[in-house]
């Protein structure tokens, strides 16, 4: 097995120190190591990270692999510094069996990239009807902790609870897409001055804030774990602050773009900004980063949504939800949360690691960096900045919104229990 | 003049008056026995209709031809775009045909705008109504109207009366009216006011009776009855005694005051039938100076230059090389 001896890492944003990586773990961390053999790689001006882990990814596979398949999405977690991804299940077919979900875990076990950790639907076919059979896709090979119809809102409240209560027996957790269905009927953008300007349907944020409110209140009744996805909204964060005060085991994530861009991007009719939940107000995209730095919201995930160029190069209204986002990931948080002074380094790799690794019961991930951990580990250069170039991809698709905008900072290097998944910034 | 016309908000306030005085020009050419001009003669207009509509794509044909361009009328039903081809390929084909100017109605909103800015052609883009967007050229045609009868409109106090929420109407006469100085009213229930009217250059109000004796020109607008299968309001009886402009409600008008509908109307819904064919209603009218305002626009759009074409009664040129 290859060993790799990083020289002068700034640890978590700290002083510079080797780490030597051998036999998948890391053996050793401190100043001035040396050994014979080892692979070295000068990480002079890098911040080591954790891998990252991601508890929202949609790989497309199966159904659209003209949009993504788990190899090109798991390289492009790879680049994204990323060493777990969760794949949603709203695949074609849905992943709502056993055997769905260790189809999509042993395609990223073999790809050897990122660890893919399978979600499960919540109800069969994403239908919103019958509960699937989440206990033996927790038993599965795959182990799927997680399981959300996201995409879907599991609206229905009876099934809700039943979902909460029943993943109970085996420590999983409910990813709530928040969308009330009646309230978002045709729904196209935040509902707001500009929507009613723009002549686009309205996504009210009581629309999210409801599903939000309804369900820690279900969690708390039944002493589930909820996971609240994609919070977008102020009004949401406020919820969520008021439900773990209160003790209920609810925890959240939010997007990179919904932490940066927001909802006037919508004027240029451009839909590679149409996205669900929908960009926001300014005041909505302030209280998300408050969130993230008090704890709030638990972490950061994706959402990372590729779609084929023909799903965008369309009008508005006829063109699909959701934008990439595994590539530029750190990169926004950077912009976003570390730039602005709200989160130190070590509060990235805990939104970005730690807390989804923890959320999504996922082992030997999101571990610190310590001699004798999995030698999981993201060396990313935080000095540069420059345009996003939407060809430089590993995705098979270029929806990306952040196109010609110039974002800070470059994964140089993603070690995958040792193994260089990424290196000098490329695929190996 | 700018490259295409997608919103009323395009317009300045003195764009906006050279397109209505152009417009003043072609509708005279419409009172002569011979309606043409050769101003736009070799260029070519493509009507791309993805909605159904008569009375704007015929409007919007007449208006081409009378200034001789080369009109092209592409429709949603039996075409390639009932077939699933993309706006994006149309556009293309569009383009290798060499138009000079698109016309387009799409029941998306923005599809117009996605036209102009998304590198597909190269023609000018005219928004003939999108989705629940805009259609400027019908505000445009609704201010003729207005200043034939009430002179220039600064000051002028006009009444948006209907589902607002919906219309395309509402949004670009809003914008252009407030360019233009007048003080615009919206009157609707408030399910069918936007979120974020108040933002608007406007005033709104739920009562029509309190509204109409302080208004120069009412505009009624469509309401679709299925709107009510959406709670939008609970019958269409209620909607028609609320806001629905009768004799009785017609009476509070002052003498002067004319009343507007951008069509296809419902009798019985938001007009009645007495007031639609009344002395007051221009509703006939709008549809003919719709057609000298388009004619403006797309002269303007297409011949580059401010100046007007050659259209005085003196100038008889235009007439016999229309025949030649």
């Amino acid at each position: 097995m290859s060993e790799h001896l990083i020289r002068g890492a700034s640890v978590l944003g700290g002083e510079p120190a080797d780490l030597l990586l051998r036999d998948g773990v890391i053996a050793e961390l401190g100043p001035g190591l040396s050994a014979a053999g080892a692979e070295i790689v000068d990480a002079d001006g890098l911040v080591a990270l954790p891998g990252l882990v991601d508890l929202h990814t949609h790989l497309r596979e199966p159904g659209r692999e003209d949009a993504e398949t788990v190899l090109t999405g798991t390289q492009a977690a790879a680049r994204g510094g990323f060493t777990t991804v969760h794949a949603m299940a709203n695949t074609e077919p849905v992943a709502d069996t056993a055997g769905g979900v260790e189809q999509v875990w042993r395609l990223g076990r073999e790809g050897g990239y990122c660890d893919v950790a399978a979600v499960g639907a919540v109800t069969v076919g994403l239908a919103g009807e019958r509960l699937a059979e989440l206990g033996a896709m927790a038993e599965s090979a795959a182990r799927v902790r997680v399981f959300s119809d996201d995409g879907k809102c599991v609206s229905d409240a009876v099934l809700m609870r039943r979902a909460l209560e029943y993943v109970k027996a085996f420590d999983g957790v409910v990813a709530q897409h928040a969308q009330e269905p009646r309230l978002t009927e045709g729904a196209q953008m935040n509902e707001g001055e500009l929507s009613g300007v723009l002549g686009l349907a309205g996504w009210p944020a009581v629309a999210e804030e409801a599903i939000v409110a309804r369900d820690c209140l279900l969690a708390a009744h039944v002493g589930s774990r909820l996971h609240v996805c994609h919070v977008s909204t102020k009004g949401s964060v406020d919820i969520v602050r008021w439900a773990k005060s209160r003790g209920c085991q609810v925890s959240a994530e939010v997007t990179p773009h919904h932490l940066l861009l927001t909802d006037e991007l919508a004027s240029t009719y451009d839909p590679v900004y149409k996205v669900n939940p929908p960009l926001r107000t300014r005041e909505d995209v302030e209280a998300l980063r408050a969130g993230l730095a008090d704890g709030t919201i638990d972490c950061v995930a994706t959402d990372h949504a590729p779609h084929p160029s023909e799903d965008k190069d369309c009008e508005w209204a006829n063109a699909a939800f959701g934008m990439m986002g595994l590539e530029t990931a750190l990169s926004v948080v950077q912009e976003a949360m570390v730039d602005t002074g709200l989160l130190d380094w070590p509060g990235v790799a805990d939104r970005m690691s730690g807390a989804p690794a923890r959320i999504g019961r996922i082992t030997g991930q999101g571990r610190s960096l310590e001699v004798g951990a999995p030698a999981n580990v993201v060396l990313y250069d935080p000095s540069v900045r420059r345009p996003v170039d939407p060809a430089d991809s590993a995705s098979l698709s270029r929806n990306t919104p952040y196109a010609e905008r110039e974002l800070p900072g470059h994964v140089v290097a993603t070690f995958l229990r040792g193994k260089p998944t990424v290196l000098d910034g490329k695929l190996q | 003049m700018k490259r295409h016309l997608l919103s009323a908000a395009d317009l300045d306030r003195d764009e906006a008056l050279l397109i209505l005085d152009t417009a003043g020009e072609m509708r005279s050419l419409a009172d002569r026995p011979i309606k043409k001009s050769p101003a736009l003669r070799g260029r070519t207009v493509v009507n791309l209709f993805f909605e159904d509509s008569t009375r704007t794509r015929i409007s919007f044909e007449a208006a081409g031809k009378r200034l001789s361009a080369d009109v092209i009328n592409f429709s949603a039903k039996g075409s390639s775009l009932s077939k699933g081809e993309s706006l994006k390929d149309t556009a293309l084909t569009l383009e290798a045909m060499g138009a000079d100017a698109v016309v387009i109605r799409h029941s998306a909103s923005g599809a117009p705008h996605r036209l102009a800015n998304s590198g597909w052609v190269r023609s000018s883009v005219v928004n003939a109504g999108d989705g629940t967007h805009e259609h400027p050229t019908q505000a445009l045609l609704d201010a003729f109207t207005m200043r034939r009868h009430l002179g220039d409109l600064d000051g002028r106090r006009i009444a948006i009366v209907g589902d607002v929420l919906h219309s395309r109407v509402a949004r670009s006469n809003a914008l252009l009216l407030a360019t233009l100085g007048a003080e615009v009213t919206l009157v609707a229930p408030p399910t069918l006011l936007p979120v974020g009217v108040e933002t608007w250059p406007v005033t709104t109000s739920y009562d029509l009776d309190a509204t109409l004796p302080k208004s120069d020109a009412v505009m009624m607008l469509r309401v679709q009855r299925e709107r009510m299968n959406a709670a939008f309001f609970p019958s269409a009886r209620e909607y028609s005694r609320r806001y629905g402009l009768d004799a009785r409600r017609m009476g509070l008008l002052d003498a002067h005051a004319i009343v507007m509908h951008p069509g296809p109307m419902i009798r019985g819904m938001e007009i009645s039938a007495d007031v639609a064919d009344s002395e007051r209603s221009v509703i006939v009218e709008q549809v003919t100076n719709g057609v000298a305002v388009r004619m403006a626009v797309l002269y303007l759009l297409l011949s580059g230059s401010g100046e007007a074409p050659e259209t005085s009664e003196n100038n008889t040129t235009a007439g016999t090389e229309a025949l030649a």
